[in-house]
């Protein structure tokens, strides 16, 4: 049953970049050209997501179990280090370059376009580089 | 005025189309939320499974082949995701690492961070989406007005 409530969710998700314009990443550099000819769309992508997102997660954090039992796993952390942001400012710097963001990205990939498939490895291989690196430096 | 402070894109310019499917990411952010427990954040549904842990594969997995379901849905419903890639396969590359690595170390991306993180008010989420966007506002600058 859960699986199904995230499968549906995904499903959602996914339809939601598509309509959105968030899958086409020269619309994505239009929005962050605000020098140029500025595209303001994913403003209203953020707006519209952020609109539905407030209700919901002041309802999710007031539960102790989620709709279907399971656990909540809500982030708790509020400190704020160096890590996170140089972290989004690497992340950041890869957008603009791209104009993928992981979603989009998958979402292109899973309809067979070719680059998105080089954008989705190279991630992967970045993710799993973080994870090997914390491996090795947590090793006594 | 010659030199106006900022030109609007109205040519491309689609308020209705993402403002509803901003709507409908907000709704499968409260899906997930609410039925599973779980922030949508793509970046570490993803960076999860790379680490699987026992009884937490499964939701990922089944998020992700949703996800992957998206555009053929979307096709029957007569629209394409009919993505323009200006950047080139080393660029890509170089930009997929960049992605990977800083969403690793910076807890999310612009799905956990900025949809589901300033929903909830995270100060954390609201910092690393002030930074990923002026990041990204910046490489576009440097890109196509200065180098």
């Amino acid at each position: 049953m859960s699986g199904l409530a995230a499968f549906a969710a995904g499903l959602v998700f996914g339809a939601g970049l598509i309509l959105s314009g968030m899958t086409d990443p020269a619309k994505v550099i239009g929005f962050l050209d605000i020098a140029g000819n500025w595209d303001p769309s994913l403003a209203l992508v953020m707006g519209g997501a952020i609109l539905i997102g407030f209700f919901a997660f002041r309802l999710a954090a007031r539960r102790a179990r989620s709709f279907l039992g399971g656990a909540m796993h809500l982030p708790r952390r509020r400190d704020i280090d160096a890590r996170l942001i140089a972290g989004s400012v690497v992340f950041g710097v890869g957008w603009g370059i791209a104009g993928f963001c992981p979603g989009p990205a998958l979402v292109s990939f899973a309809s067979g376009v070719e680059p998105a498939a080089v954008f989705v490895a190279a991630m992967l291989f970045g993710m799993a580089l973080h994870i090997s690196v914390e491996t090795f430096l947590r090793k006594p | 005025m010659a030199n106006e402070l900022m030109t609007i894109d109205f040519a491309h310019f689609t308020p209705g189309a993402s403002f509803a499917g901003g709507i409908m990411i907000g709704i499968a952010a409260a899906m997930l939320a609410l039925l599973n427990g779980r922030i949508a954040g793509i970046s570490g549904i993803v960076g999860g499974l790379l680490r699987p842990a026992r009884g937490d594969v499964i939701w990922r997995i089944a998020f992700v082949v949703g996800l992957f379901a998206a555009p053929t849905v979307m096709a029957l419903a007569g629209v394409s995701p009919a993505p323009r890639i200006e950047a080139g396969y080393a660029q890509l590359a170089i930009a997929g690492l960049l992605v990977g690595i800083g969403t690793s170390y910076g807890s999310g991306c612009t799905s956990g961070h900025g949809v589901c993180g300033i929903s909830r008010l995270s100060p954390r989420s609201l910092v690393a989406t002030a930074a990923f966007m002026l990041a990204g506002i910046a490489t576009v600058y440097l890109a196509r007005h200065l180098l």
